[in-house]
């Protein structure tokens, strides 16, 4: 049962120059990405800055509007909406079903209104009476791990992490199905992350969420994610089970990634290695494979021909030429 | 003190911190603020004074009277032979040895004592009460007699009364303007940074334009439109329009652009993914976060407006008299040769400047403290 | 434990400074008797989390703190046992003699490389401006200088990039020249303060490949501020570990690593997320989160989160400072070896 199916979903932004401000060209912020997120299930997408990660998280919550392709949401058991079309008098309703966890604790929380509130709005604003969001807020509080006195306090009286919690509230608030975090503990201090990310493996435990976590770095993915979608320059070039991924990844661009993080151990230091060269313009994206200009085992053909996303293994997706014969390395 | 106790985050300090709304951060910071604050009670002064301007004023700021003209400033005196008995001269009338004419000067022998709670003109306190009570009056005398703190003009009408009634012009002819400057803005702004497009551009386009207009010959073209029959209140309130014409455009920007910033915060975009309407997106959440920047654009809007009206009625663009506005009175001080026998015409340049620098330092701190998180 | 035999000679030593930033809120204690050396050569690896004061360290070793921050106790000492020693803490930060230390003998690499760039100027400005004023040469000299200095940094096409402005470049390319620019002066001491907490980790391995390579090659004194124990491992010889203005931990970064002595050292180490882990492996925690700095628990900063505090002790008494250059940690339970 997959609670979202995204296909072919594209995001681009116009550049334009000139007095009348006419296109010149188009940034593919998201170039036809598919995947799908099933029940209970955690997806990282991972990527470097610029690859696309919130651009895909925005136009599922339609934040943004999608340029083409499909997202297909299942907000209960045996309904499934498309949303890419979907008048803006039809989403509303649905909203409450998909939620966000913001990645700044600052600018996340209205500085204007006590905690209380801010929790209480999304159940105010899907009708919820007031005797009952009284006692939810406090469920919600409860359920991470703030007290109850938070309420009648404003945000700026908390901590980052005690924000997050706050903002993790409010967006459990309406139980959602779906919920998309983007870089959700990325602006946190290492002690402070670890609290944020066994909640979050807390709440997925208890509440069965599906979830969409964007994030870059690899150690809290591994964590945190069941399957992860790597991106770069506006595709997905590989998707696969966690551990799968981490221990062989199929895909250069995945062998890179992992390569580059330094590993907190003195033992193995010098193993680092660093990727050449810099990510892609998505304005001006390389043709063939697109990471063709930075890969130690780029041939001929990946300088003329697109590599599509296939499937080399079951459950395992890669956009490489080189998949099946290549041995990278992995971690762990 | 300890260096312990000095330190922040004392529990109880804490707690004040984080019950304290909006306002009352903004508050705390605004009151760091020394100049701000003394601003902030001058201003408070004068729309005091406005409000008061009848009871205040000693004698009626109308009534002219040829003989008592360019009477120089008298002085309260409190003592009278050691006794507190609070006085001032009478005035003796005299023969001008040169034109022959009557004209009143101090006698220090006539002393008229100086009452609080005097009965003197008639006027209407709020415009609601029928009363002749003023602060200050004389006890006896005659006609003719005054307490001339400030001296009198020309037409031997006492500056004191006349500034202070005009204080009440000037004020709040510079609300009226900013009220309707804020409404355009606020409006036009608001429409702009909100639904952008080609609404956007177009009012942009059109403020470009007015800004682009030099405002003095805008403001000559438009007042001396403004046909010579029309009353005092007609005149004022067209005065009013046209100086807040000008005025929205910089209201219209902040807000304009507040909006735009704000639209991309990441609790605005909550507030829409959890499916809040786009009035309670605006309403609940958007405008208080920038109503403290709105008032602070409006105290420094205020003294603009002030000059603006003072700069027009000065050049006889704008109130006309009988009316009384701080313009007015300094065009009688443009005569040269009047301004060397009677400087004290001038000193209705000190409340312009005063309230003026004051709203412009209570903008600064205001605007300073608007945002305590920032 | 035995000092570490280090052949290096000290290039800059830190005695007992003490920072606060004195407000209307009240006095911040941003460094509380903080202590350390920097040798030739070496890297020393500051870690600790936002607001423990390792950015203040690094800005008042150039004196450039932010007011209302004022140094309040202790030495910085240049070239300390050399007829050359010069205590910076004493200077005037505007004097003729601080300026020539800033950039000259100690080069400065900012997280955020705009902060050090601006942006109405090109890179190549920028570059030439800082060559010239620690060198006396010509415009075309110091012209010749930049490129090269780019070229150094990895800058790929330095003559054509050097005309170019610092918006016009990514992020890595900025940093690298945030690092030309530091190294304009020819220092023997580089202070990186997270030099790639805003980069991505495959930009990230390219910078601090950068630095390894040029430190290795001028045999410069590294302080590497980061929060990152991924970084100090890869990078660090020696590492000092803070917490609310005070070292905590003083260690060579193996033994850190093995048997790291002071509880907030472990707790921090076994906090953070690893590209190893079991699916869905919870981590361990440290609760609460780092006090402001200008509330400072009583006793044992650390005592409110640590999981062995002695009661009674802890809570009221302060464990003593670690002697600099010896491995150590400041904590009661600490066996000096
Ligand atoms: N409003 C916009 N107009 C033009 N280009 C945009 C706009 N928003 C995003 N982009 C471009 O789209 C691409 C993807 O951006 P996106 O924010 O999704 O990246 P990301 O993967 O989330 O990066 P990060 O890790 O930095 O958050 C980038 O190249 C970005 O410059
Ligand atoms: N300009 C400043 N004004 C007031 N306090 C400051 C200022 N800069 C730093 N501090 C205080 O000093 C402490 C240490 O800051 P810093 O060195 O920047 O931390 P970090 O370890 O994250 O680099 C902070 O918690 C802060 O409260
Ligand atoms: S398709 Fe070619 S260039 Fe692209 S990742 Fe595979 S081997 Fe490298
Ligand atoms: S001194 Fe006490 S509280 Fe501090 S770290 Fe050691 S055991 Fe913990
Ligand atoms: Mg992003
Ligand atoms: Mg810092």
């Amino acid at each position: 049962m997959n609670v979202l199916e995204v296909s072919e979903l594209r995001k681009h932004y116009p550049i334009r120059a000139g007095l009348l401000r006419r296109e010149v060209g188009r940034v593919r912020a998201v170039d036809g990405v598919s995947f799908h997120i099933a029940a209970g299930e955690t997806l990282a997408l991972v990527g470097e800055s610029g690859c696309g990660k919130t651009t895909v998280s925005r136009c599922i919550l339609r934040a943004l509007r999608a340029t083409s392709g499909e997202i297909r949401f299942a907000p209960e058991d045996g309904r499934v909406v498309e949303l890419v079309g979907l008048p803006k008098r039809q989403l509303r309703p649905l909203r409450r079903h998909m939620q966000m966890i913001f990645q700044d604790p600052y600018s996340s929380l209205n500085p204007r209104m006590m905690v209380g509130d801010i929790i209480a709005e999304p159940l105010k604003v899907n009708g919820v009476p007031a005797a009952e969001r009284q006692a939810r807020v406090l469920e919600l509080l409860d359920l991470v791990q703030m007290p109850a006195s938070a309420r009648s306090r404003f945000p700026h009286a908390f901590s980052g992490g005690q924000r997050q919690r706050i903002g993790i509230a409010r967006a459990l608030a309406l139980q959602p199905r779906l919920v998309v975090a983007d870089e959700p503990v990325s602006a946190l201090d290492v002690s402070v992350q670890a609290q944020i990310i066994n909640l979050l493996l807390d709440l997925q435990d208890r509440l069965r969420l599906s979830m969409l976590f964007v994030a870059h770095d690899l150690g809290v993915v591994r964590h945190v994610s069941d399957r992860v979608a790597v991106m770069y320059v506006g595709r997905i070039v590989e998707v696969a089970p966690t551990a799968t991924l981490y221990r062989t990844p199929r895909h250069p661009y995945t062998e890179a990634l992992l390569a580059a993080v330094p590993a907190p151990d003195p033992a193995r230091r010098g193993r680092q290695l660093a990727v050449l060269g810099e990510v892609a313009d998505p304005a001006n994206p390389p043709p063939g494979c697109a990471f063709h200009p930075r890969c130690p085992y780029a041939v001929e053909r990946c300088r003329i021909e697109r590599p599509e996303l296939t499937e080399v293994t079951p459950g395992r997706w890669t956009s490489c030429h080189r998949a099946r014969e290549l041995e990278l390395a992995g971690v762990g | 003190m300890s260096a312990a106790a000095a330190d922040i985050g004392a529990t109880a300090g804490q707690d004040r911190f984080a019950q304290a709304t909006q306002l009352q951060l903004t508050w705390w910071r605004f009151r760091r603020h020394r100049l701000a604050l003394i601003s902030l009670f001058i201003v408070a002064l004068f729309y005091a004074v406005a409000v008061f301007a009848d009871f205040l004023a000693i004698s009626d700021p109308h009534a002219t009277d040829a003989r008592r003209s360019f009477i120089p400033p008298q002085a309260i005196h409190l003592f009278d032979d050691g006794a507190f008995r609070p006085h001032v001269y009478g005035l003796r009338g005299v023969r001008d040895p040169q034109t022959f004419k009557l004209v009143y000067t101090p006698d220090p022998n006539r002393k008229l004592p100086v009452t609080l709670f005097a009965r003197g003109y008639d006027y209407a306190l709020f415009g609601l009460f029928e009363t002749n009570i003023h602060l200050l009056g004389i006890e006896g005398g005659s006609r003719g007699d005054g307490i001339f703190l400030l001296g009198t003009d020309q037409l031997g009408r006492d500056l004191y009364s006349r500034m202070v009634v005009a204080t009440r012009v000037s004020l709040s002819i510079g609300l009226a303007g900013v009220t309707l400057s804020l409404l355009l803005g606020v409006l036009l702004g608001g429409i702009s940074g909100l639904y952008g497009g080609w609404v956007d551009t177009v009012i942009q386009r059109v403020i470009e334009i007015l800004r682009s207009i030099p405002t003095i010959p805008l403001w000559m073209g438009l007042a001396a439109a403004l046909p010579n029959t029309w009353s005092v209140t007609q005149v004022y309130l067209a005065i009013t329009v046209i100086i807040s014409l000008i005025g929205w455009t910089d209201l219209a920007r902040v807000v304009r652009g507040r909006f735009l910033s704000l639209r991309e915060e990441d609790f605005v975009v909550a507030a829409e993914l959890a499916g809040a309407s786009q009035g309670r997106i605006i309403f609940r959440h958007m405008l208080p976060s920038f109503a403290s920047h709105i008032i602070a654009a409006v105290s420094l809007a205020l003294p603009a407006m002030i000059v603006s009206e003072t700069a027009l009625s000065f050049l006889g663009l704008g109130l006309r008299p009988p009316a009384v506005s701080w313009g007015i009175l300094l065009q009688d001080a443009q005569n040269i040769q009047v301004l060397a026998g009677a400087p004290w015409l001038l000193s209705a340049a000190v409340p312009v400047t005063v309230v003026i620098l004051a709203f412009n330092f209570l903008g600064d701190g205001l605007r300073d403290a608007a945002d305590p998180y920032g | 434990m035995r000092p570490t035999p280090m052949a290096e000679p000290i290039a800059l030593a830190v005695r007992d400074l003490a920072v606060r930033f004195e407000m209307e809120q009240g006095n911040v204690h941003a460094l509380e008797g903080v202590s350390f050396d920097l040798r030739a050569g070496r890297t020393l690896g500051i870690v600790g989390e936002s607001g423990c004061g390792k950015s203040v360290t690094a800005r008042s070793i150039l004196r450039i703190i932010d007011r209302p921050g004022r140094i309040t106790g202790g030495r910085i000492l240049l070239d300390p046992g050399t007829p050359q020693e010069v205590d910076l803490a004493a200077l005037d930060p505007e004097s003729a003699r601080m300026r020539a230390v800033r950039g000259g003998r100690v080069g400065l690499i900012f997280q955020e490389p705009m902060t050090a760039l601006s942006v109405h100027y090109t890179v190549g400005n920028q570059i030439i401006e800082a060559v010239r004023q620690h060198s006396d040469i010509s415009k075309a000299e110091a012209r010749n200088r930049a490129i090269e200095l780019l070229r150094e940094v990895g800058i790929p096409r330095p003559e054509t990039r050097i005309d170019a402005y610092p918006f016009e470049l990514s992020g890595g390319l900025r940093q690298r020249v945030g690092i030309a620019m530091a190294l304009a002066g020819d220092p023997d001491i580089l202070i990186a303060d997270e030099p790639t907490t805003a980069l991505d980790v495959t930009t990230q391995a390219q910078i601090l490949a950068l630095l390894r390579r040029l430190q290795a090659e001028k045999r410069i004194a590294l302080m590497l501020i980061t929060h990152d124990m991924g970084v100090i491992a890869e990078m660090t010889d020696e590492v000092a570990v803070m917490y609310l203005g005070r070292v905590v931990e003083y260690a060579p970064v193996a033994a850190l690593f093995a048997a790291p002595r002071h509880p907030y050292t472990r707790a921090l180490l076994r906090a953070v997320p690893s590209v190893l882990a079991a699916p869905r492996q919870r981590l361990a925690t440290i609760g609460g989160a780092v006090p402001h700095p200008g509330a400072r628990p009583a006793g044992c900063a650390f005592h409110p989160r640590c999981a062995e505090v002695i009661p009674g002790r802890c809570t009221a008494e302060m464990p003593p400072a670690i002697p600099p250059g010896i491995a150590g940690a400041s904590c009661f339970l600490d066996v000096p070896a």
